[in-house]
């Protein structure tokens, strides 16, 4: 047995840096991911074709391809493309959030689907006009519901953040990797850094619960 | 005020309304009333284009629904309507059901707004009850709820889809109290029900639907009494 803590002791402060990172990219490509998934959403039951289409085509594209390979065709794209300098971490933020996109597109229409019909004809009859309907009427229902399903989403984009150690983005997994290079000890910080990770999972489990009951306070 | 020329509705092949052909008053309350599967909800629904009418020609203050420069939201402001399923926005309060759609679709003053949501729940005796969320209520208490909420629209005409359908029998009684108060104000209303005794006392006129026709349109006096056709009889011997 070889397991030796104490050299990595001096380097934990640098890793758990990287739990900002993390934190920044997983949030960042959230709110990206949460804006790009209510528009496909709503393209998707809408009745105008083009933009069904085009949301169809979109989430087929982003879930049928890694996204390991969605992540470095952005960060190669970007600057050999249109010639603009960008640094890991708001690559990886755009990248994340375009690909979280299309899983919350389908979360959220399944969400809208289930709100029940006489929700929207009631909204109807009183004249309220489609996009505040959506906004206020049946969104917001659609949200409450699939609440869990959002949550469980940005736990696994937290978690799948990783990747971005592979355009070098200064995130928990790389930093970890970054001290086993320096130590010649790879496991001790990689053992850190998956506690790191299981622990801000739970953390997270624990405040999505906490917001599940704060919506339901209607019920 | 209303007046419905040769109106028919069909879903693919199955044709649900064959022609229907009337015309409502002013302040008149009308019960609507047939077998299921007769088209009588169908009708209602086209009164305010939940239902989108294969043919024919409605007409409501004047606008003509199906004209292409008819504004569909100024109909359905003016045409309230209540669901056998209350439909209540669960995630709103009650007074926020009563005022969303006036602060939003008419652009009403907010206090205002409040003012009229609150005198319409103690006119059907649900004032305390404005700040709980739906769910806290009964299914009377979301009914008459319902019924507030689209009386604070101030629309012209109330349609009424099945409002007892859905209630415990002990409940049916406090909806129709208020049903029976609306109409005592002159509000012109179309009331599709089962409830004869209800239909007996407050409508001006019967409407029996069956098939998709309208095969009787007269007083309810004569409807109950007399009904001319066999198929009225066969149905009232059923129901009463």
């Amino acid at each position: 047995m070889n397991l030796d803590f104490t050299a990595i002791i001096p380097s934990i402060p640098y890793i758990l840096k990287g739990i900002g990172v993390t934190l920044q990219i997983a949030i960042g490509a959230s709110i990206i991911g949460f804006i790009i998934g209510i528009l496909l959403a709503l393209c998707k039951i809408g009745k105008v074709n083009v933009l069904r289409w085009f949301a169809d085509f979109y989430t087929s594209i982003f879930r049928g391809t890694p996204l390991v390979l969605q992540l470095m065709i952005i960060y190669y794209a970007v600057p050999q493309l249109l010639d603009i300098q960008i640094d890991p971490v708001p690559t990886a933020i755009i990248a994340f959030g375009l690909n979280s996109g299309a899983y919350i597109s389908e979360i959220i229409r399944a969400g809208i689907n289930a709100v029940d019909k006489g929700q929207m004809e009631a909204a109807q009859a009183l004249g309220i006009p489609y996009a505040k309907m959506m906004k206020d009427i049946i969104i917001p229902q659609a949200i409450k519901n699939i609440l869990p399903s959002l949550v469980n989403e940005f736990i696994t984009l937290n978690k799948e953040t990783a990747v971005v150690t592979v355009i070098s983005a200064l995130d928990i997994m790389r930093r970890a990797y970054i001290v086993g290079g320096a130590t010649y000890r790879y496991l001790e910080p990689l053992l850190f850094a998956g506690v790191i990770y299981y622990i801000m999972t739970l953390v997270l489990t624990f405040l999505g619960k906490r917001i599940e009951k704060g919506m339901r306070k209607s019920d | 005020m209303i007046k419905i020329e040769d109106l028919h509705k069909s879903y693919g092949k199955n044709e649900v309304l064959k022609g229907i052909s009337t015309e409502i008053k002013e302040k008149e309350v009308i019960a609507i009333i047939g077998p299921s599967g007769s088209g009588k909800s169908t009708f209602l629904r086209c009164l305010n284009l939940l239902e989108e009418p294969t043919s024919g020609k409605i007409t409501i203050a004047g606008d003509v629904l199906m004209d292409k420069g008819t504004n569909i939201m100024k109909i359905r402001e003016e045409v309230g309507m209540v669901f056998q399923h209350f439909h209540l926005f669960p995630h709103k309060t009650v007074l926020e059901n009563l005022t969303y759609a006036p602060i939003n679709v008419k652009g009403m003053d907010k206090a205002a707004a409040i003012k009229k949501a609150e005198d319409l729940l103690t006119k059907v005796g649900l004032f305390e009850k404005r700040n709980e969320y739906p769910n806290r209520l009964s299914g009377g208490q979301k009914q008459r709820v319902a019924i507030a909420r689209a009386l604070a629209m101030d629309p012209k005409v109330m349609l009424f889809d099945e409002p007892t359908s859905a209630l415990d029998p002990e409940m049916v009684k406090e909806v129709l109290a208020v049903m029976k108060n609306l109409a005592d104000t002159g509000m012109t209303m179309l009331i599709v029900t089962h409830e004869m005794g209800f239909a007996r006392e407050v409508a001006d006129r019967i409407l029996f639907l069956d098939g998709g026709k309208l095969i009787e349109d007269t007083s309810p006096e004569q409807f109950f009494a007399a009904p001319s056709t066999q198929r009225a009889k066969d149905f009232l011997e059923k129901v009463l």
